[in-house]
Order: C-alpha cells, then sequence, then structure tokens
C-alpha cells in the first residue's frame, strides 16, 4: 500500500492518494440526495408522479425528457 | 457539477441539432393523426429551446454532481490510475450503467410514441433499469477484487465483466416489454431519434470525463496549489 504515496517522475504520473470515505460521506449525502431530486424533476415529475398539480413542469422540460431517455407520455 | 454543467453545453448543442429534428417530426406525425393536445401551455419554440436547455443542463448539473462524488471515491481505489484516466473510465461507467443498461431495454422514444395510459408503469421500469445498471455494476466490481487474488487481475475483470452481461440479460429477459409504437410511425425517424438520443449521452459522458479529468489532475498534481489537502496518505 506504500505506492499510494504519489512519486511522480516523468515517466509514472501521479497516482492519487485515497480520498478517507469519511471525507466524502457527508458530500455524498448531501449532493446525492439534491441531485436526485433535480434528476427526478427532469425525468419524472407530472409524468408518472406529481408533486405539483398541472403541467407546467411536464411541459417545460418535454424535449429534454423525450431526447434524454426518460419515458414521457 | 460544473463539469456536468460544461459537459451539459456540449450535450445541449448535440440535442439540438441532431435531437430537435427527429422530435418536429414525430410531432408533425402526431398532429397528423388528429390527436387533440388542447391549448398549448408552453409554446414548441419555448420547448425546443428554453425548456431543452433547463432540462439537459440540470441532467448535466445533477449527473455531473453524483459523477464526481463517484470519481472522487474511485481516485487511489480503481488502481493506479491518474486523476483524469481515473475521471474517463467513471464517466465511461456512468454511460453503461445509468444509459446503455436501460437503452438496451426501453430506449428512448419521440413524442407520439408511447401510450400515456401507461406512463406510470414504463417510468418504474426505467429507473428500475438505470437501477439495475449501477447495482449489477456495483456487484461486478466488488465479485470482480474478490476474485483477483485467485484468478489474476485479467481473469476476474473478465469474470466480472461476464458476470454483468449475463446479469442485465437475465434483466432484458424477464422484465415486461413495451412495444407502443403507433401503426404507420415511420421506422426511419424513430431509429434516427435513437441515435440522436445515443448521441447525447456520448457527447455528455464523454465531454464530462474530459474536463472533470482535467480539473481534477489539475487540482492533485504536485506543485499545484491547495493539493490533496490530505496527509494522511498511509490511511488504507
Amino acid at each position: 500500500m506504500t505506492q499510494h504515496v504519489a512519486q511522480p517522475t516523468a515517466t509514472t504520473p501521479v497516482v492519487p492518494t485515497r480520498l478517507p470515505v469519511r471525507a466524502i460521506a457527508p458530500w455524498a449525502a448531501f449532493a446525492g440526495v439534491l441531485m436526485l431530486i433535480l434528476l427526478y424533476f427532469v425525468g419524472a415529475e407530472q409524468g408518472a408522479t406529481s408533486v405539483f398539480s398541472g403541467t407546467g413542469v411536464h411541459e417545460w422540460v418535454h424535449d429534454a425528457r423525450h431526447l434524454l431517455g426518460f419515458p414521457c407520455h | 457539477m460544473l463539469a456536468g454543467l460544461g459537459a451539459g453545453v456540449f450535450a445541449l448543442l448535440v440535442a439540438f441539432f441532431l435531437g430537435e429534428p427527429g422530435v418536429e417530426d414525430a410531432i408533425a406525425f402526431e398532429e397528423a393523426g388528429a390527436h387533440e393536445h388542447g391549448a398549448e401551455l408552453v409554446s414548441r419554440t419555448a420547448q425546443s429551446t428554453g425548456g431543452l436547455a433547463t432540462g439537459v443542463l440540470a441532467f448535466g448539473v445533477a449527473f455531473g454532481g453524483i459523477a464526481a462524488l463517484v470519481c472522487c471515491f474511485a481516485l487511489g481505489r480503481a488502481g493506479r490510475f491518474a486523476p483524469r484516466t481515473t475521471a474517463l473510465l467513471v464517466s465511461g461507467a456512468a454511460l453503461l450503467c445509468v444509459y446503455l443498461v436501460p437503452f438496451l431495454k426501453y430506449p428512448a422514444n419521440p413524442p407520439a410514441v408511447g401510450d400515456p395510459g401507461t406512463i406510470g408503469k414504463r417510468t418504474a421500469l426505467y429507473f428500475l433499469m438505470m437501477l439495475l445498471g449501477v447495482v449489477l455494476a456495483v456487484a461486478a466490481v466488488l465479485c470482480g477484487r474478490r476474485l483477483v487474488p485467485r484468478l489474476g487481475t485479467w481473469y476476474a475483470t473478465v469474470a466480472a465483466g461476464a458476470f454483468f452481461v449475463l446479469a442485465v440479460g437475465l434483466a432484458c429477459a424477464f422484465l415486461p416489454a413495451v412495444d407502443e409504437v403507433p401503426e404507420g410511425f415511420p421506422a426511419d425517424l424513430l431509429w434516427r431519434f435513437r441515435v440522436a438520443a445515443l448521441a447525447i449521452q456520448l457527447t455528455f459522458w464523454t465531454a464530462f470525463g474530459l474536463l472533470f479529468g482535467e480539473a481534477a489532475q489539475r487540482l492533485l498534481s504536485p506543485g499545484a496549489r491547495g493539493a490533496p489537502g490530505d496527509p494522511s496518505p498511509a490511511v488504507r
């Protein structure tokens, strides 16, 4: 495991150290949830399920939803 | 996330120039079928520009953010790869898991294809397929790592790959099929739409891998200011 200490020379590129899981976890939890919600709004809101009533969100991202491969209607 | 946004810009260009003609043609077909839509809530122009941009860029930020987190985790754990190599590998894997796997079974459909009555089922199946892609890939990687001491890196990788392909194949075989292309819908248009959809994803993930990799490489290169910031390289 000693090779994780990066020793860059002309031939060996940087081999990065491992970021400890404990440092990543809070970011992962926070950003992960946020990103999934964002994804839900692009991919599924007002199609299969609705948080807001109406079809405004659906209509607005309509083309993106089709082209990104999500089922639309 | 910023790399995702940047990649989203590239994907948007592809979407607009390659994808939109297909959408327009499909809508022309839909309307020729005298399918009454009622008053338009959002005009077609708005949908094909601002709406498309919102959707694609939000998608870029979302997947960019998640993929960036995965990259942080994979860095140094995925083997002796430089940051930019890791980034490109992660984005390739992401393309495979969250797009190609669902695409195999439930490919992108243009407007006019698909029965509104089954949208709930189709959405659930699509997200299930995405989830399966990710779960199976993680399982394959874990199994592969377990096998390395017994089979060596090469055969362990081959075995893990075979497991992944087999598992995805089984999922495709047993999940219900969706076949809702209306009668008379031009096959060529469907093909063009799907190829365009594929091109968008390919562009997005390639651009993300390269942009994020470049940024990570610069940040983590020795001599760069504020590099790793982790003084405990020997831990694990």
